[in-house]
């Protein structure tokens, strides 16, 4: 292949990856930025909402048809569902440890992950599921790249997405609160805002990103499995990192940026696919050394 | 008539009684202070009242209504709103959006009202942008709205932390030692801040404050507190020549009762 056809084709996959990198790793941020905490099983609601898509569509693929019409229904029926999922997560695991030391949450959020895991492993045996879809490889070339029109809507999705929750986040009410919390949960009870539901709100929308991320992932690469969220999660931590957590513009950056860096390493001779993981991960660590607040992220100030 | 009563409170943690039996009440449309040494349990006070504490035994009535088993926010929703000693302002938002997140408990667009940017949404959020500008001019500092709340200079801060708590449309307005701090123009400015609150704005306000020179000035009633009980209490001439009063502030720190005297 030439090389330009080869950069191209990379390009248009690394912002695919990227774009479903970045919506995971837009509720890890915002979570993270509102209650501090690393919420290790937010890759996992990405992989339940797959599954819960792929439900829905079984359901609606005899009536509506496995095509866009059955699919964005299943999207959004998905998001509500892992929506509240997220919240019940949260009222039964996170909520009674909100004074506790951030370790206890933070072990309790990888068993959060791992019941949830292994409940999805439990109902499917642990066999990959087909996610099959009537959309087919349509599309427009470009130039010497050939772009399904799936593959532009699963991106249009993901920006959209981001669009909306990034104005949301900071023109509204809601987004005023979290922003609040982040800064002074008791001071915000006095501002008569219920800092509980408006975790809770967080996490519902964390959580419907994720599955939304998880329901275009699996149409776009056709199976799913109760491990699909182990790595993604790791990814989507990596692309917080990266971006600068707690930081929503910088979840989305961190997201395309991996994404991108991940499909142009599998380029470069002697890395090639096997390593793409060691290499992604290995920015990860160059972050962490080097810039732990991310590219977007404001220095921490010490507080007198 | 009381808007705030207090009734046989008592507070104690882990055995140790900071509160005992407290009866207060503070009358609508006063202004109320609260004073007492270093320790007397004055700001224990003003966390029972806005649900921070929970008292061990005795009732709490804002307007009739009890407000001592409810969460925070209910309670700054019933009406009561508190500044702080140590400001507690949201530093790393603009001055406008910390007043606007005090607007939080008096609007009501959904969450979903929000996400679809729906005319009933524009419109609050068009209110409450409004009502943050008004409040900062009120408080008189119109022209901070678009700065960072962590870099104005303390006694704008301060401002903003009035502003903010105003926005929430108490009844009561509680202030932790507006004082601390403030030169002698800036308290001038201070008392005439509270003075319009209570006068166009109608709000009560019960503060604590060791500034006796400002207390005696501004306030109409006074409580005494010393470890935890309330030794004396009345108009500001009766409690300054009160022997209990006199013995307290004597008793503990030789400074404090001079500025007592």
């Amino acid at each position: 292949m030439p090389l330009q056809e080869i950069l191209l084709q990379q390009l248009a996959n690394g912002l695919i990856l990227g774009s479903f990198y970045a919506l995971v790793a837009l509720g890890y941020s915002m979570v993270y930025g509102v209650i501090k905490l690393l919420n290790f099983a937010h890759g996992d609601l990405y992989m339940v909402g797959a599954f819960a898509g792929f439900g829905c569509l079984s359901l609606f693929s005899g009536w509506l048809g496995a095509g866009w019409a059955g699919i964005v229904p299943s999207i959004l029926l998905s998001m509500v569902a892992v929506g509240l999922l997220g919240v019940v997560i949260d009222r039964i695991a996170y909520r009674p440890l909100r004074e506790a030391p951030k370790l206890s949450v933070l072990i309790t959020a990888l068993a959060v992950s791992m019941v949830l895991e292994n409940t999805v492993l439990a109902f499917t045996g642990g066999q990959f599921t087909a996610f099959s879809t009537d959309l087919g490889f349509a599309g427009i070339d470009l130039g010497l790249v050939h772009v399904t029109y799936t593959q532009m809507v699963l991106v249009g999705t993901s920006i959209v997405l981001m669009v909306v929750l990034e104005l949301f986040v900071s023109r509204t009410r809601y987004g005023r609160a979290m922003r609040a919390i982040a800064i002074d949960p008791d001071a915000c009870r006095l501002m008569g805002i219920d800092v509980n539901r408006t975790i809770a709100l967080t996490f519902f929308i964390g959580s419907a990103l994720a599955a939304a991320s998880g329901v275009l992932a699996g149409v776009y690469y056709g199976s799913i499995n109760f491990f699909m969220g182990f790595l993604i999660g790791l990814k989507a931590f990596t692309a917080a990192v990266i971006g600068g957590i707690g930081n929503i513009p910088g979840a989305m950056l961190g997201g395309l940026l991996l994404g991108l860096l991940e499909a142009f390493g599998t380029q470069i001779p002697g890395i090639g696919g096997q390593w793409k993981d060691v290499f992604v991960f290995a920015f990860l660590i160059l972050f962490l050394v080097f810039r732990p607040t991310g590219i977007l992220g404001k220095p921490e100030v010490e507080r007198m | 008539m009381a808007l705030l009563e207090i009734a046989g409170m008592s507070l104690s943690f882990g055995g140790i009684e900071v509160l005992r039996d407290l009866d207060f009440a503070v009358e609508e449309g006063s202004i109320t202070s609260l004073i007492g040494p270093n320790g007397a349990g004055k700001t224990s006070v003003f966390n029972c009242l806005t649900g921070f504490y929970r008292p061990r035994t005795g009732q709490i009535t804002l307007a009739g209504g009890r407000i001592d088993r409810l969460a925070p926010h209910r309670v700054t929703r019933l009406g009561l709103a508190r500044t702080f000693q140590n400001l507690r302002l949201f530093r790393e938002l603009t001055a406008a959006e910390n007043v606007m997140a005090g607007r939080h408990c008096r609007t009501g667009a959904g969450a979903l009202d929000a996400v679809l940017g729906t005319r009933r949404h524009r419109r609050e959020e068009a209110a409450i942008a409004e009502a943050a500008q008004r409040w900062l001019g009120f408080v008189g500092i119109p022209d901070a709205a678009e700065r960072v709340a962590g870099s104005l200079p303390y006694g704008h801060q301060r401002r903003v932390e009035w502003a903010r708590a105003l926005a929430t449309e108490p009844r009561l307005l509680l202030l932790d030692e507006p004082a601390a701090g403030l030169n002698a123009s800036e308290k001038e400015e201070l008392i005439a801040l509270m003075r319009r609150i209570r006068d166009e704005l109608g709000i009560t306000i019960l503060l604590i404050e060791h500034d006796m020179g400002l207390v005696m000035q501004v306030s109409e009633h006074i409580g005494v507190l010393d470890h935890g009980r309330k030794i004396a209490e009345g108009t500001p001439d009766k409690v300054q020549n009160d022997p209990l009063v006199i013995e307290a502030y004597l008793g503990r720190d030789e400074d404090e009762a001079s500025e007592a005297a």
